[in-house]
């Protein structure tokens, strides 16, 4: 078990490698670099530079260096010290800005996660067991719709629905009044309060995919011979297919942590632009349109990389559950 | 397929069971009066079983045998009532005696506590495949505890013990290790003893075994059938033992119940229905299977004048070796060790072994799908010139493949769906350019011919095209080009007993018009018996030895090769082979 | 009955069945080739069948949207701001108490909300503006090429508008809008699945044709794309379009970075299957006839590889139209001038918008959310029917 952890950890670097070279071209992608946007924007606010003066800088931050010496310099930056960059538009580091963000981004996602998983298991279960019932249809219809309609516009129809008929505003995840407060039980609640328009909108897809590869999972488990012997037994239906059939599938449901949580990623950064949520999203937006790019490159390498400790957990997960794949 | 309605009943014939005198008259621990199940499928209901009807007594074995598609392991699920839902009890009554009062268990609902007081407490039943039959997530131990404490309401800890106990009375080495493992860490006899504990487990009355040892190889397959014997004798079980192989009918059987289509043709004890079988189909059953077993090893005492058309030399595949990356994790699996044999012109050699022997990978090799580690092969079309193959360029290769051709196991994967009969046959000739347009046509219908199918057909695809047509196919194909050798894998392994004579008798007449070579590689003895002059014994990627058909098969001299020989069922119950056979001590 | 040596047994040659329906035909597909089957096998999937038509029809609008709009998309009337839709009614009263047959909308009357003061649009029962079928309308040139101003429906008045599915912040009709939409966001699927498909394929041959380490290069490539959370991704990418490129070339940019990140999934799924099917022992029996490595691959792989690529890349156009739709929305992708149905629902950005005008959410959104679920369907149906052999 521990040399397929030691593997899987080494497995990842290359991936990280990868992904640390994508977020440094899209760093690297607008025209002009980094000092041509901090002079224009200082310039803005009255200051003037001389060449020498921008010489300098150029010097400091490297931008004559060969592209690869850049990438170099930036990587092991935020891998020795932490240190992202900085952001001109918020004249910090980019390091104080990303980590409240990064951590609603994740709170978001998990408490997504949870949901898909807290819905699909017994809809999936149902689905399979008594396929083709007017339930089966029932959820099957609504899968299909849910997986149709993108985040942004189920988080627009509900704002809609919640302002028109309750004549509730719903964006955010606390209320004006709660947002600066210290935490306290009544901010949770507060914060429960938000989070379920959130939560459905962005498992929405999920819970939808979710369910329809536990049908299609748990329908093949259930024809296996394995399952005739556990009724030949004499075990009660409901234990037979517990016990049996419905833990084997749920490997799968597992890792599927894997893809659903970039999928919850990517939907939590669309529905928080339209919701107003103080997760990444809004943030990486802004920060893209004005091209503050240290942040930019930086919010899109930690989703990576979030994406892929959560892919670790679920095949260290997924290895705990299957012994086929703990020893091999 | 013309739709076949039961009422459709010609005058002067019979569909009712014929039933030999002779049958056991003490009282029957189960009783099957007119049992019918239907399966309502989306287009039509298929009767599955129709009108069985057949008694189990204490210590007893009725085997029901029958081919594919006869509906004998839906009749003995249907005692247990799981078959899936689609399946529908349509007519028929089934009786259980439970401590001497009648239980009528097609009454008991499906799910009802009755039926689950009797499933696993007084019927057990094992499958086919050990390795899906048993769940992959759970440990053995764990899932033999839960009938314990299901049927016997033991505790844990006495189950635990109970469990290592049972394992130890199905013979498997340190129980209580073995427990704790999961079914991926047996081999396929450990398993379905597992299985056996397993059904055990409760006592039952009742055992059911539905192709217990299909998928098992002859020694395990021997050895698994004394054991089932063996425990079945000294608990006083009835036993129903599913199979179509009549080998282990005669070897294991004290009744027998024919099968066909859902109906029971024939049923009576098993020496009546060996030595005076009455209805046609069981005849040509028989015929089939017998012919195989009995017809005359080939002797071969010729001498050999001409030199062989294909020599074979310290052949020798080695697989996953020398992987740099990982020194630790590197293993080498020696499939083929140093063989070497020949085949002569119009020679018929088989290749025997259990799986994982290395025969496969062997003819592969030769063929050079697979490439070899070491050795040679040497080929010599017959003109006087010689090659070896081990050393030819992709494209010298070709003219190599168009002498020496491969009839594969699986008739269904082996032809392109998206492909015509015609196109199918006519690619060798195509890509050769032997023959085109018309002329491959022509060609085709000759070939189609000569392997008894219809020449009218050849517009049509596989799928219009039953196993046993299919494999006539590939057979056509493998010809198209006049080969010197033809190479059959377990040609006639996925087939049903009564087809696979037809394909051999097919394979041998084309073999004398042709004057071909085979190389035939089976792990069924009685076909190699049947079909070739000379067989190679092949174990853990040796041969182990070669002789003719008739030395092998009666006078084996390897302590290997009488194990494996005497372990085949032989479908005669008057001389029975298997329970005095030689085992093989490792 | 045990003495009748010379019983005539009767012999089946088939499992007996009965067909469920009296008229059951048995229908000979034994000389049927795949896509006979394939066909056959779709057919029976109704859903399917119907969402295949829904796309079809989506297309037909995309085709011809300067004669289907009742007017041109950018034609805007201030003095209709936020206008909601018109009725389409049939008759109006002729005088005598009776009515006659006379297609029309009615105008609008501007109402002032005594307690808001907000000015909003009520219909005028007074004001009938008569509409009809094939009228001349606000010219146009069809496909860029042809003059024309016909309209399948529009006022009879040239100087009338009509506003069937109402209007946006400048006056627009959101009904010609939307069917200009519909070209736009249709066909940036169509173009960005024929870019990922090339891409997925020539990577996928690469990786088969040379496997060792130019494989494994892909794999992790593949890999690491498809791990990366798309939207992200997609916007950082979006974002570096200058300003100042025209709506061609940012239509053009954006369908490539939308097809950036969805070959990942097509040359997955080609790969797996392509390697499944150089296992099958029909390609190893093409082999051994003596086919080269091409003739495998084009005769014995590719036809069987078609339909599951036809359906891989229906399931693959909704991922096209849901990202453009986003990157529109956020407004870093489609611009206006450029009208698709992302950049409509940019207008719906603000709940107060959508609380005054719900229309400008509803139909653009409709319209997604229809084609995105046909998709759906339709390629659904196409993976059940790719494999007509599996039963």
């Amino acid at each position: 078990m521990l040399r397929y952890v030691i593997k899987r950890l080494i497995y990842m670097i290359p991936t990280l490698i990868g992904m640390s070279l994508i977020a440094f071209m899209i760093i690297q992608l607008p025209p002009g670099d980094y000092l041509t946007s901090l002079i224009a924007s200082m310039q803005d606010s009255g200051q003037v530079f001389s060449q020498a003066q921008i010489d300098a800088m150029r010097e400091t931050y490297g931008l004559d260096d060969p592209i690869y010496v850049q990438y170099f310099k930036w990587i092991s930056g935020i891998v020795l010290h932490g240190d992202f960059g900085f952001s001109y538009e918020w004249n910090r580091p980019v390091s104080e800005l990303i980590w409240d963000r990064m951590g609603a981004t994740l709170s978001v996602s998990v408490a997504s996660l949870l949901f898909v998983w807290a819905v699909s298991l017994p809809i999936g279960i149902y689905s399979a067991v008594r396929r083709h019932s007017v339930g089966d249809h029932f959820f099957t219809f609504l899968g299909f719709i849910g997986l149709a309609i993108p985040n942004f516009i189920l988080a627009l129809t509900l704002m809609y629905v919640a302002y028109k008929y309750m004549g509730l505003n719903v964006g955010g995840l606390y209320s004006p009044e709660m947002a600066d407060a210290p935490w306290s039980l009544a901010k949770v609640g507060d914060l429960l309060a938000h989070l379920w328009i959130p939560v459905i909108v962005i498992g929405t897809a999920g819970t939808a995919s979710l369910i329809r590869i536990l049908r299609a999972n748990l329908t093949d488990e259930l024809s296996k011979p394995y399952v005739i012997t556990a009724r030949a037994k004499g075990l009660p239906e409901h234990k037979v297919l517990l016990k049996y059939p419905v833990r084997i599938a749920l490997n799968p449901f597992v890792s599927s942590i894997g893809w659903v949580l970039p999928n919850l990623i990517s939907g939590v950064t669309i529905t928080a632009i339209v919701l107003n949520l103080p997760t990444a999203g809004p943030l990486l937006l802004r920060a893209l349109v004005i091209q503050d790019m240290y942040l930019a490159g930086s919010f899109i390498l930690l989703m990576g990389t979030l994406t892929l400790v959560g892919m670790l957990i679920s095949d260290l997960l997924l290895a705990l559950l299957d012994p086929r794949i703990r020893f091999n | 397929m013309q739709p076949i309605l039961t009422e459709n009943k010609a005058m002067n014939t019979t569909n009712q069971t014929y039933v030999h005198p002779g049958l056991p008259d003490e009282e029957p621990i189960l009783t099957v009066q007119d049992l019918s199940i239907d399966f309502h499928l989306r287009t039509h209901i298929l009767h599955a079983v129709r009108n069985v009807s057949f008694n189990l007594c204490r210590g007893r074995t009725l085997a029901l045998v029958g081919e594919s598609g006869s509906g004998k392991s839906v009749t003995a699920r249907g005692l247990m009532r799981i078959n899936d839902p689609a399946a529908r009890v349509a007519s028929g009554n089934i009786f259980l005696d439970v401590e001497g009062k009648r239980i009528e268990l097609n009454a008991l609902g499906p799910n009802s506590p009755q039926i689950r007081a009797i499933r696993g407490r007084r019927i057990g039943l094992i499958f086919q495949e050990p390795m899906s039959s048993l769940s992959p997530v759970h440990t053995i131990g764990s899932q033999i505890v839960e009938v314990l404490q299901l049927h016997r309401h033991m505790s844990l800890a006495a189950a635990k013990t109970e469990t290592i106990e049972l394992l130890r009375q199905v013979e498997i080495a340190d129980p209580t290790n073995m427990a704790d493992r999961y079914t991926f860490e047996f081999s396929g006899g450990m398993r379905q003893r597992a299985m056996i504990a397993m059904a055990l487990a409760c006592n039952p009355d009742i055992l059911i075994a539905d192709e217990p040892t299909t998928a098992l190889d002859v020694t395990t397959q021997a050895e698994i059938l004394d054991l089932i014997k063996r425990l079945q004798v000294s608990r006083g079980m009835a036993m129903l033992l599913i199979t179509h192989d009549l080998g282990i009918v005669a070897e294991v059987a004290d009744e027998v119940a024919v099968m066909r289509y859902g109906r029971v043709l024939e049923l009576g004890p098993v020496d009546a229905i060996f030595h005076d079988a009455r209805h046609p189909y069981t005849k040509e059953l028989l015929g089939s299977t017998v012919r195989l077993e009995s017809g005359e090893a080939n002797a071969d005492e010729t001498q050999r004048s001409e030199k062989p058309v294909l020599s074979v030399s310290g052949l020798t595949k080695v697989f996953g070796s020398n992987s740099a990356w990982f020194k630790k994790g590197s293993y080498a699996l020696k499939a083929v060790d140093s063989a070497s044999l020949d085949l002569y012109p119009g020679e018929n050699l088989g290749i025997v072994g259990e799986s994982g022997s290395g025969k496969t990978t062997l003819g592969r090799l030769i063929l050079r799908t697979v490439e070899p580690t070491e050795g040679q092969v040497i080929f010599r079309p017959g003109d006087g010139s010689e090659t070896d193959v081990t050393k030819l360029a992709k494209s010298e290769l070709r003219q190599f493949h168009r002498h020496v051709r491969l009839v594969f196991q699986d008739p269904f994967s082996s032809l392109n769906p998206r492909m015509t009969v015609k196109q199918i046959i006519g690619d060798p000739l195509f890509v050769s350019g032997v023959a085109r347009g018309k002329e491959m046509e022509s060609r085709v219908g000759e070939l189609m011919e000569m392997v008894g199918l219809d020449p009218a057909a050849m517009e049509r695809y596989p799928h219009a095209f039953s196993g046993g047509q299919r494999q006539r196919i590939g057979i056509a194909r493998s010809l198209a080009l006049d080969p010197k050798i033809i190479i059959a894998d377990e040609a006639t392994s996925a087939l049903d007993v009564s087809i696979r004579a037809q394909i051999l008798d097919l394979l041998l007449d084309i073999q004398k018009r042709l004057n071909l070579s085979f190389i035939f590689i089976s792990h069924d003895i009685s076909v190699v018996r049947y079909f070739c002059d000379r067989v190679a014994v092949m174990h853990r990627g040796k041969i182990v030895e070669i002789g003719s058909a008739e030395q092998i098969c009666n006078a084996p001299r390897e302590d290997y090769t009488k194990a494996l020989i005497s372990a085949v069922p032989n479908p005669d119950p008057r001389n029975k082979r298997m329970l005095h056979r030689t085992r093989l001590t490792a | 009955m045990t003495d009748t040596q010379n019983l005539n047994f009767e012999i089946e040659t088939a499992p007996a069945i009965s067909p469920l329906k009296s008229d059951g035909k048995v229908v000979s597909m034994a000389a049927a080739g795949q896509w006979t089957l394939i066909w056959h096998k779709f057919t029976r999937n109704k859903v399917a069948v119907f969402a295949g038509c829904v796309i079809l029809l989506l297309y037909l609008i995309g085709a011809f949207v300067e004669f289907l709009a009742p007017g041109v998309p950018e034609k805007s009337k201030p003095q209709y701001t936020y206008a909601p839709p018109q009725q389409i009614e049939f008759f109006v009263p002729d005088g005598n108490g009776g009515s006659k047959f006379l297609m029309h909308v009615k105008g609008y009357k501007i109402e002032v909300d005594p307690v808001a003061l907000r000015r909003s649009f009520v219909p005028d029962e007074n004001k009938i503006i008569p509409i009809g079928w094939f009228v001349h309308g606000q010219p146009y040139k069809l496909w860029n090429l042809i003059p024309a101003d016909l309209h399948l429906i529009g006022a009879l008045d040239k100087k009338d508008t009509v506003y069937f599915l109402g209007s946006d912040r400048l006056g627009r009709d959101l009904m010609s809008r939307l069917i200009y939409g519909t070209r736009v966001s249709m066909s940036i699927g169509l173009i960005g699945v024929t870019i990922s498909l090339t891409l997925g394929v020539v990577m996928g041959a690469l990786s088969g044709f040379y496997g060792g380490w130019v494989d494994l290069l892909i794999q992790r490539i593949v890999e690491i794309i498809s791990s990366m959370p798309t939207i992200p991704l997609w916007l950082g990418l979006a974002a570096a379009i200058p300003l100042t490129w025209s709506p061609l070339q940012v239509y053009f940019v954006i369908t490539i970075i939308v097809s950036l990140l969805t070959w990942t999934a097509l040359a997955r799924e080609v790969r797996g299957r392509f390697f499944a099917l150089r296992a099958e022992d029909f390609v190893t029996a093409a082999r051994l006839d003596g086919s080269t490595e091409r003739r495998i691959i084009f005769r014995h792989i590719l036809p069987s590889l078609t339909s599951h690529i036809l359906a891989v890349v229906t399931l693959a156009l909704p991922v096209m139209i849901v990202a453009e739709t986003s990157l529109s929305f956020l407004g870093i992708g489609l611009k206006p001038p450029v009208v698709s149905w992302g950049v409509l629902l940019q207008d719906a950005q603000s709940i107060r918008t959508v609380a005054t005008a719900p229309w400008l959410l509803i139909w653009p959104a409709s319209a997604v959310v229809i084609a995105v679920l046909s998709f759906n369907f339709l390629g659904d149906g196409l993976r059940d029917a790719a494999d007509p052999y599996g039963e």
